[in-house]
């Protein structure tokens, strides 16, 4: 069976060439195409699952090797693929979603004359995104995470011609070659400690290496993971990215690249248990995060945008999750994959509610939309409730175990990652439950374009609707499904780890929190824009929220720190090259130039004044040699 | 007759030679006083020859003489070729070797 796992990540890649390469005359059947070899994937996916499922839970990992990429002594790298039930839980989820978003695009994407491009563009992002999951060593895996940075490149700016899509993804490839430098750094460092970059080797000798050298890699390694899933303080790229197509944006957050940061620490789980210090940066990182998100999330009008702050801070408690270690790892996985489900189908809903309003984004301008797109609202709603952590919903399941989880850290700690946990969820309420009033209920509030074109609200074509409801159905059966008879926890288990912390509050006291938090985020939301009508223009508002619009200031703060500081430190650089360095080899040439225009004087063309120099020269030559002889 | 006063007669006439070389600017006689410096050589070393009571003096004078029958005759026809010139044998004519 382990032969299989290179065609997992072949089909799409096949699908990259032949739709990149192919030109024009696959136009009409490119989509199909893509659509295909992703379904492929899944299919291969599945055949291997239920491989995996017939196996003891011991023996649950494939190896394959395909062949030594690097054969020099000391440094052997392979291209080795392992699928383990970490790997498989990821394949399945970025084919399955990745598939269910293919299918999507070809309805959004039809009016797109460059569609088959941008199919080959997805096909690309799931093959390295499988290579991402698949690889056996950290150098493998780094290329497939150079890979998804460059699809996401390629796919946030797809609509180059708009200057903001090309400055977006410009922004999303800088801020993540930071985050690149952290992983080749954790490699090199590996490297040097453990002569080896590959799994199996790393884990195994993590207990002979210093502290020092443990928590130096795990930094990069957050560094890494910081980069890729937007996380303070490189996320600053995320919102930018809504520039991309919709299915875009729903790829990148719910099945591709904003979870490798996640994988990266929860594959790297040996290095961070053996590394506190590192692993309490990752959770200060998530907590921070998952703040953060969730107040840009509730200031932005713009649809795309407030789902990306609620991206950002959902990452954050899955690294939160991922940085408590054993007790968290597999709550961080199985939110990651919930949320992959609700948050795509979020952005679908979203991208079909663009559809049908011209590509209108502002939330001001919708409303009542409930009547005009009745399947759109019923999946919009059912993501919103399992977002939110509605009960009984996927949402609630994952989240619920993650907070319990940061309790149960214990001390003072607990206390507060705990607390900031329960806030994040009651802010995440309260943005959901905005979005969904502002978008769906109340009053209709758009109106005329500049043209005069009225907007008719329609519901999406079936190709369209049809991933949304199956994402709903995900959304809703995810959680409980995984959750009943701990199923999900039996099976990851064996590879992160597990164990039970002692919380100072019991899962029902924590699970009755979380609901009064819930309760109240909604509350307010409602008392705010479903009691009162929406204005159509967004009011002046607090200090907050202001600096929440600019998502909190980190553009501001890396323009004045990091570009201000990087101009000033070149400028000086520049005026130390232009004074000292040019001033010390100009004055040397200056200097010389000088001296000889002096000495050219005496070459003055008379043959008696080089007589007399001859005379003098010789004159004193015989002077020296009586002086010497004199001493 | 003490032959250190040969030595004293090359040196003075070493000197008339390099005075006049210095000083002189027609080609002809420039050329005369360099002739008469190296006789003036001739001379100290064919005197410290006969000091020393050894040939290697007389070798070298010898050698000199040889060589300045050469310089004569390459000296004299680049003087010849200069008068046909510049229908002048000053050596401050020839100036324009520089920059």
């Amino acid at each position: 069976m382990e032969k299989l796992i290179a065609l997992l990540i072949a089909a799409p890649l096949l699908g990259a060439a032949v739709l990149l390469v192919g030109g024009r005359r696959l136009d009409r059947v490119g989509h199909w195409i893509g659509t295909l070899l992703s379904t492929a994937s899944f299919v291969i996916g599945l055949l291997l699952f239920a491989d995996l499922l017939g196996k003891n839970a011991e023996h649950r990992t494939l190896i394959q090797h395909l062949w030594t990429w690097i054969p020099v002594e000391g440094f052997q790298a392979d291209v080795t693929f392992r699928l383990d039930q970490l790997s498989m839980t990821f394949v399945l989820l970025i084919t399955g979603v990745g598939s269910l978003i293919h299918l999507y695009s070809v309805g959004y994407m039809e009016h797109d004359e460059r569609r088959r491009r941008f199919f080959g563009y997805l096909n690309l992002f799931l093959a390295a995104m499988l290579l991402l999951v698949l690889a056996d060593n950290y150098l493998l895996l780094y290329v497939g995470w150079e890979g998804v940075g460059l699809a996401s490149y390629l796919l946030i700016g797809f609509w180059q011609h708009k200057p903001s899509a090309a400055t977006a993804a410009k922004k999303a490839f800088l801020v993540n070659r930071v985050g690149d430098m952290g992983l080749s750094i954790a490699i090199m460092l590996m490297f040097t400690t453990f002569g080896s970059f590959a799994f199996g080797p790393v884990f195994g000798h993590v207990d002979g290496a210093s502290q020092g050298k443990l928590t130096a890699i795990g930094l990069m390694l957050l560094l890494a993971a910081c980069g890729k899933s937007a996380q303070v303080p490189l996320q600053s790229w995320l919102g930018d990215a809504m520039e991309g197509p919709t299915p875009v944006s729903a790829l990148i957050h719910a099945a591709t690249m904003v979870t490798a940061g996640v994988y990266l620490i929860v594959r790297s789980a040996a290095v961070f248990n053996a590394a506190p210090d590192a692993q309490l940066v990752v959770t200060v990182v998530g907590t921070v995060t998952l703040l953060f998100g969730a107040i840009v999330g509730c200031a932005k009008d713009d649809i795309k945008k407030a789902l990306a702050g609620s991206t950002m801070s959902q990452i954050g408690y899955m690294v939160l999750a991922a940085g408590l270690g054993p007790i968290g790892y597999v709550f961080a996985i199985m939110h990651l994959v919930t949320h992959g489900f609700f948050k795509a189908g979020l952005f679908l809903g979203a991208g079909s509610v663009m559809h049908g309003m011209n590509d209108e984004v502002d939330m001001r301008k919708f409303g009542g939309l409930r009547k005009y797109m009745p399947v759109t609202f019923i999946t919009f709603g059912l993501g919103y409730l399992a977002i939110i952590g509605f009960p009984g919903l996927s949402g609630f399941f994952s989240k619920d175990k993650i907070i319990e989880a940061a309790f149960a850290k214990g001390g003072t700690e607990g206390w507060i990652l705990g607390g900031a946990a329960l806030v994040g969820a009651a802010i995440t309420a309260f943005y959901m439950t905005r979005v969904m009033l502002m978008t769906f209920f109340g009053e209709k509030r758009w109106q005329p374009d500049a043209e005069g074109h009225e907007p008719h609200p329609h519901e999406s074509p079936a190709v369209m609707t049809i991933p949304m409801i199956v994402l709903a159905v995900g959304s809703v059966l995810g959680g409980a499904f995984f959750s009943i008879g701990d199923r999900f926890l039996k099976w990851l288990e064996p590879v992160t780890g597990h164990s039970e912390g002692h919380s100072p509050v019991s899962a029902g006291e924590v699970t009755i929190a979380t609901m009064v938090c819930l309760v109240i985020g909604v509350g307010i939301a409602w008392a705010q824009y479903g009691r009162k009508p929406v204005p159509a223009l967004a009011p002046r508002g607090s200090l907050l929220t202001r600096a929440a619009r600019r998502d909190l200031l980190q553009d501001d703060f890396n323009h004045v720190v990091l570009v201000r500081g990087g101009e000033h430190l070149t400028r000086s650089l520049v005026y130390l090259d232009h004074s000292l360095v040019d001033g010390v080899v100009n004055g040397t040439a200056a200097g010389f130039g000088g001296l000889s225009g002096r000495l050219r004087r005496l070459q003055n063309g008379f043959a008696r004044s080089y007589a007399v120099s001859m005379f003098g020269g010789a004159a004193l030559l015989v002077a020296a040699t009586l002086l010497m002889r004199a001493v | 007759m003490n032959p250190v006063n040969y030595l004293y007669l090359a040196g003075l006439l070493f000197t008339i030679g390099a005075t006049g070389v210095l000083i002189r600017r027609n080609a002809i006689v420039v050329f005369m006083c360099i002739e008469l410096m190296l006789n003036a050589c001739n001379l100290a070393f064919v005197t410290f020859s006969r000091l020393h009571g050894n040939l290697d003096g007389q070798v070298i004078a010898f050698f000199t003489m040889v060589v300045a029958a050469a310089e004569v005759v390459v000296g004299l026809a680049i003087i010849v070729s200069l008068f046909r010139t510049r229908h002048s044998a000053s050596v401050d004519d020839a100036s324009l070797m520089k920059l």
